[in-house]
């Protein structure tokens, strides 16, 4: 098991964002996380990644507790987070967005090799290096933003909402490269709205409604599962 | 019609702002003519000035730019720097050890080499207690309401002064500064420039390009960048922002202890509230350019430098600490971003 994470209650002051969430990921899947505005989606992230503290459950990487970890410890232990809304450093250029990826990494040989590959899957940024960050467009700032998280050299990436606000044809794409990226051996789990997309390109999936876990099951069974065709899908 | 009010309100700002700017050209440009030397002498002065307020500012711009917090016992640091140096100097004449190291230096080779080892011993100093500092008070506030924190900047500021008034610390006395080496001046057409005013420009333009190759060329700096423009973001980076946290407050102190050692040589008489003022008016400066960016904080301290030498100097010398106060006030009023701020930060 790569990741469990075991009844989680989060709060935000009097609010329990988080109502004793469990789950897992196994090692090389990809895991889609859906539900609506204000699920807790983004909360589970946060909390996974050392950004928030939950006040109880359990974080287990591998078999180890991350639970207290700080968030850089974290990031060193290979669990990436690609966060909502893509929060590219917009004062600074693309490439040094690139190696505050890589931040925790310290073999410069290493890096420039991780750099390369992210050209491979993003060779748009690869043109617009020294450009600063706020200046690109949405889809660019989307393919920025994950690949400064590939340059952590994650062993799980977690992705918040990586197709919102995107053109279709950019969501295609995007979507096509978490496939590749899944490829090479990184775990995903994925946040989304976009049911639809998500389930098509995860192994398994978890539906969250106010803070708990609903259902859950592989992606063709949620595809197929009334509620969520209901709920998620636009009823068709 | 809350639209038109506002718009009528910046419009008589402006005509306001436009018009104490022509006054004051109109003074400037006056005296220009009537006595040139005296003019760029006053200019000189300034220039002198606010090189040494530079080097205080960019403490508080970067320390702003990463916690948002106006540390205001930033000058006291600055105070607590040109007091080792004094020590160190008038008691143990630190700047004297370069010579009995190595015989045979020319002595001003020596009295240089003695200044850079004093300067470096009130920045190390500087550094560990804005640490020290940063630890014990600022970083167990660091998710407590702003407000709290800018109370206890102020508490740490009378802290500081108090305790180094006290007999077995510093003292509270006026104390006369024993500068490095001697003041030599040069007359050009009847304009003084001391050696003094050379080494401060030199020094503050070498430890500003520093500073700058440190932020924009190193990864730590790139970190400070990342922290300073979306804090949570960079934790997700895997950057350790606490450390950011502490380095920036490490450089930041660091500049000041420079600036107070080069600030005693000019104006060589200490006291414990010595970094009041001009803590506060490199405060302003911070705020004049736009506070949390570095060339906003240079480019607002040589104009503080100018406007308080200037207005002392024309205007009436009673003037001189008032005229920072009001500098504020105007730009708070017509241009709260300051000269090269953003008008709304990123900040979540
Ligand atoms: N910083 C915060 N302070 C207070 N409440 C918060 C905070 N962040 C989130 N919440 C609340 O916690 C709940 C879960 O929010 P979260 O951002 O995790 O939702 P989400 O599933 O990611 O939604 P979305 O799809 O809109 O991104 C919401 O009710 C939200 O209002
Ligand atoms: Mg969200």
């Amino acid at each position: 098991m790569l990741l469990e994470v075991q009844n989680l209650n989060v709060y935000y002051g009097a609010i329990h964002a988080l109502q004793g969430v469990s789950f897992n990921v196994e090692e090389g899947e990809i895991i889609a996380l859906i539900g609506a505005n204000g699920a807790g989606k983004s909360t589970t992230l946060k909390t996974i990644s050392g950004l928030i503290r939950p006040r109880s459950g359990n974080i287990v990487l591998r078999g180890d507790s991350i639970t207290t970890l700080p968030a850089e410890e974290i990031v060193r232990r290979g669990v990436v987070q690609v966060p909502e809304g893509r929060k590219i450093f917009a004062p600074l250029t693309v490439q040094e967005n690139l190696e505050m990826g890589a931040y925790s990494r310290r073999d410069p040989a290493e890096i420039r090799q991780s750099m390369e590959r992210v050209f491979k899957s993003f060779p748009r940024l690869k043109e617009r290096l020294s450009q600063y960050g706020g200046t690109l467009s949405g889809g660019e700032q989307q393919m920025l933003a994950i690949g400064r998280g590939l340059m952590a050299r994650p062993r799980l990436l977690l992705l918040d909402e990586p197709s919102m606000g995107l053109a279709p044809i950019l969501v295609e794409e995007i979507f096509s490269i978490i496939r590749e990226i899944n490829a090479q051996g990184v775990s995903i789990l994925l946040v989304e709205q976009n049911a639809l997309m998500a389930l098509s390109v995860a192994n398994r999936g978890y539906v969250l409604e106010t803070g708990r876990i609903v259902l859950a099951g592989t992606a063709d069974e949620l595809l197929h599962n009334p509620l969520v065709i209901q709920a998620y899908l636009g009823g068709h | 019609m809350q639209r038109v009010a506002t718009w009528r309100r910046k419009g008589l700002g402006r005509l306001f702002l436009w018009g104490l700017a022509a006054l004051a050209a109109y003074v400037l440009i006056r005296n220009l003519v009537t006595n040139p030397t005296l003019f760029f002498q006053q200019v000189i002065n300034g220039l002198q000035l606010g090189f040494v307020y530079a080097l205080i500012s960019l403490g508080y711009t970067m320390v702003y730019g990463i916690v948002r917090l106006i540390n205001f016992a930033h000058g006291d640091i600055f105070m607590v720097g040109a007091f080792v140096s004094f020590y160190a100097i008038s008691r143990f004449q630190l700047n004297q050890v370069p010579a009995q190291i190595v015989g045979g230096l020319s002595s001003n080779i020596s009295a240089f080499l003695g200044t850079i080892l004093v300067i470096i011993l009130s920045m190390l100093t500087c550094s560990a207690l804005a640490t020290t500092v940063e630890r014990v008070a600022y970083k167990p506030l660091r998710n407590a309401p702003r407000i709290a924190a800018l109370i206890t900047a102020i508490g740490v500021s009378f802290f500081l002064e108090y305790f180094a008034a006290l007999e077995f610390v510093f003292t509270s006395d006026y104390i006369n500064y024993q500068r490095p080496f001697p003041v030599q001046v040069w007359d050009i057409r009847g304009v003084k420039i001391s050696n003094i005013m050379l080494i401060i420009v030199v020094t503050a333009i070498i430890f500003l390009v520093i500073l700058q190759q440190i932020v924009r060329r190193t990864k730590i700096g790139k970190a400070m960048r990342a922290t300073s423009y979306d804090t949570p973001t960079a934790r997700l980076m895997g950057i350790n922002v606490d450390g950011v946290i502490t380095f920036t407050f490490a450089l930041g102190a660091a500049l000041a202890g420079a600036g107070s050692v080069l600030y005693a040589i000019a104006y060589p008489q200490l006291i414990v509230f010595m970094g009041i003022l001009p803590g506060l008016k490199a405060f302003v400066a911070a705020v004049l350019g736009g506070i949390g960016s570095i060339p906003g904080a240079f480019i607002g301290s040589l104009i503080m430098g100018q406007a308080e030498v200037l207005s002392a100097g024309y205007l009436s010398t009673t003037l001189r600490d008032a005229i920072a106060f009001t500098i504020l006030i105007l730009v708070l009023l017509v241009r709260p971003q300051g000269l090269f701020g953003e008008p709304e930060g990123e900040k979540v």
